[in-house]
């Protein structure tokens, strides 16, 4: 959604005081959900680059979540500091996520979702039966949270804006990429690969590092959802966690850099506001989704587009995916 | 003079039908060579063997002397190799400038130094010539995907020439453009040849384009070479005329 540059500044500057003044006055649960928040935008993010930015779809992100919150809560439980599981997920999820993408580059839409999915259902079978590394169906609890120049992080309002910080460490970095060649040629790589082969854009490399950025950004967000809950068991990381985190990356709008942010918001934050309606808020919640997806496919990002210039809106025309050509 | 392009007995079947079968020929630099035949005669067919979109069924293309057969596009991209698409391949979320300047951003140093570097990838001056060149200003900021038929038509054909190509090969870049826009199409494109000594393969159905804007023309029929020759005397060749309108 593109804005005067002073009004961005003003709306932006807006978000982060609401952040930082969000926590206080909330109970802890609260302050959970604000934090939960934080970390599930840094996984949709990752899923917004891999699947908003470069068109690969994924049901794996789950996984890349569970790598890191395990990696995060093998390490910290040992002594090693958080900072190493911070770079070892990192790592780690970025090499699984490259290799990932080989298959994205024979197959794509509901065929590539299917080997994701496989892949989610392998990630999800070793956490739950691999006792001797991850304990299985016991988890792993007492996960420390850690201590940052000093600055312990342990009460939920300090994690919070340890959180909040990693967030915004993520959204400058992601907000670098989008907006570099790199970026560029990801969204022509969703758009049309055909053509931007053409142009010389590597369509193989760029569909690699399309998942495997993606993939990294989350384990950056399980190395922080461990010393969140504080105890991680394989169900957490199952196939229902990945379909949440494209329902944020729909909801919010795929493709468009703020899109994560209120699609995990709406995911997050949106049901537990609706308890008021306490046993119907489920029903009000996928009701409002339903709603919202069928009437508007491009997400709360496309619809305040839409209803900030209505007229300047062209429906995007379809780009055929074949070759290019016609009859001759 | 030494060929830019070298064709050699290119062949190109899908199970049982030859789509392109024997073809040969040499593009020289600086020219603007035509290739005319009516539709399904393998054009286009010929363009994507060429150009590594399809791997050839038997022969060999080489640019420079050296093989580029089954290369990948964006490879034969990087070595000065460019082309359009019979069909609209703009990139319809992207203003008109970014799709110039992606379409010249990935020959600018590595794939890291692009990511470190300027988001613009230092062309935007660039983009801005071809915008002015191609008479695109008024729309400069504009998503492609907005853009009208002709207006779109002008940014993938200027999207080629981004990156400073010594050959283009253009899928009917006339087709669907209205007449006042063809002259200036074709005006651009006389003056990209002249000044930037960029060479031309057009394919082309608008016989009164490719008449005035090449200097040589192939004919193919049934995917193979029937005529060959300067644009008077192709149009007046027997077997041109009964290809096209039947014996």
């Amino acid at each position: 959604m593109k804005l005067a540059p002073r009004a961005r500044v003003i709306a932006g500057a807006a978000a982060v005081a609401l952040l930082l003044a969000a926590p206080f006055g909330l109970k802890p649960y609260g302050i959970y959900l604000l934090s939960l928040w934080a970390v599930m935008t840094i996984a949709a993010i990752g899923l917004n680059l891999t699947l908003g930015y470069a068109g690969q779809i994924s049901l794996a992100q789950a996984s890349f979540v569970g790598i890191g919150a395990y990696t995060a809560a093998l390490l910290t439980t040992q002594g090693w500091p958080l900072w190493a599981a911070f770079a070892l997920a990192t790592a780690l999820s970025f090499a699984i996520g490259w290799l990932l993408g080989y298959p994205a580059l024979r197959v794509q839409h509901h065929y590539l979702a299917f080997v994701t999915l496989s892949f989610a259902t392998l990630v999800f079978l070793i956490l739950r039966n691999e006792e001797w590394l991850t304990k299985g169906v016991y988890g792993i609890s007492n996960i420390p949270r850690p201590t940052v120049l000093g600055w312990s992080t342990q009460a939920p309002i300090d994690f919070y804006f340890f959180c909040l910080g990693v967030l915004a460490l993520v959204s400058a970095a992601t907000g670098w990429l989008i907006r570099s060649p790199w970026g560029r040629a990801f969204t022509a790589l969703r758009e049309n690969p055909i053509r931007a082969s053409s142009l010389g854009v590597d369509t193989r490399r760029y569909t690699l590092m399309a998942f495997a950025i993606g993939s990294a950004l989350g384990g950056v967000a399980g190395v922080l959802y461990a010393p969140l809950v504080q105890f991680i068991e394989p169900t957490a990381f199952a196939l229902g966690l990945s379909f949440s985190l494209l329902l944020m990356v729909i909801v919010g709008g795929s493709g468009y850099f703020l899109g994560p942010f209120l699609g995990a918001a709406v995911s997050v934050l949106l049901p537990e506001w609706l308890r008021f309606s306490e046993g119907l808020y489920l029903i009000v919640y996928a009701l409002f989704v339903m709603i919202l997806v069928a009437m508007c496919p491009s997400g709360l990002i496309g619809l305040a587009e839409r209803l900030r210039r209505p007229a300047a809106i062209a429906t995007p025309k379809p780009v055929p995916r074949d070759d290019g050509n016609g009859s001759s | 003079m030494a060929a830019l392009l070298e064709v050699r007995n290119l062949a190109k079947s899908f199970g049982g039908i030859s789509a392109v079968a024997d073809v040969s020929f040499d593009v020289y630099a600086g020219e603007i060579l035509g290739l005319i035949g009516p539709n399904g005669s393998g054009k286009s067919t010929l363009f994507n063997c060429i150009l590594g979109q399809l791997a050839p069924s038997a022969g060999e293309v080489r640019a420079d002397g050296r093989p580029i057969t089954g290369m990948r596009p964006c490879d034969l991209n990087r070595l000065g190799i460019g082309r359009t698409f019979q069909l609209l391949q703009v990139f319809p979320q992207l203003s008109v400038r970014e799709n110039l300047i992606l379409a010249g951003q990935e020959h600018l140093g590595s794939m890291w130094s692009r990511l470190a570097g300027p988001h613009d990838a230092g062309l935007t001056g660039t983009a801005n010539r071809m915008i002015e060149f191609f008479r695109l200003a008024a729309v400069a900021e504009e998503r492609a995907g907005a853009l009208s038929y002709g207006q779109q038509k002008l940014l993938d054909v200027a999207m080629a020439f981004m990156a400073g190509p010594r050959l283009v090969l253009l899928d009917e870049p006339a087709g669907g453009v209205n007449p006042a826009m063809l002259v200036d199409l074709r005006e651009r494109l006389r003056e990209i040849n002249a000044t930037e000594k960029a060479t031309f393969v057009v394919i082309e159905h608008n016989m009164e384009f490719v008449m005035s804007l090449c200097t040589r023309i192939l004919v193919l029929a049934e995917g193979r070479i029937i005529a060959e020759g300067a644009p008077e005397a192709v149009r007046g060749n027997r077997d041109v005329i009964e290809a096209y309108l039947g014996r």
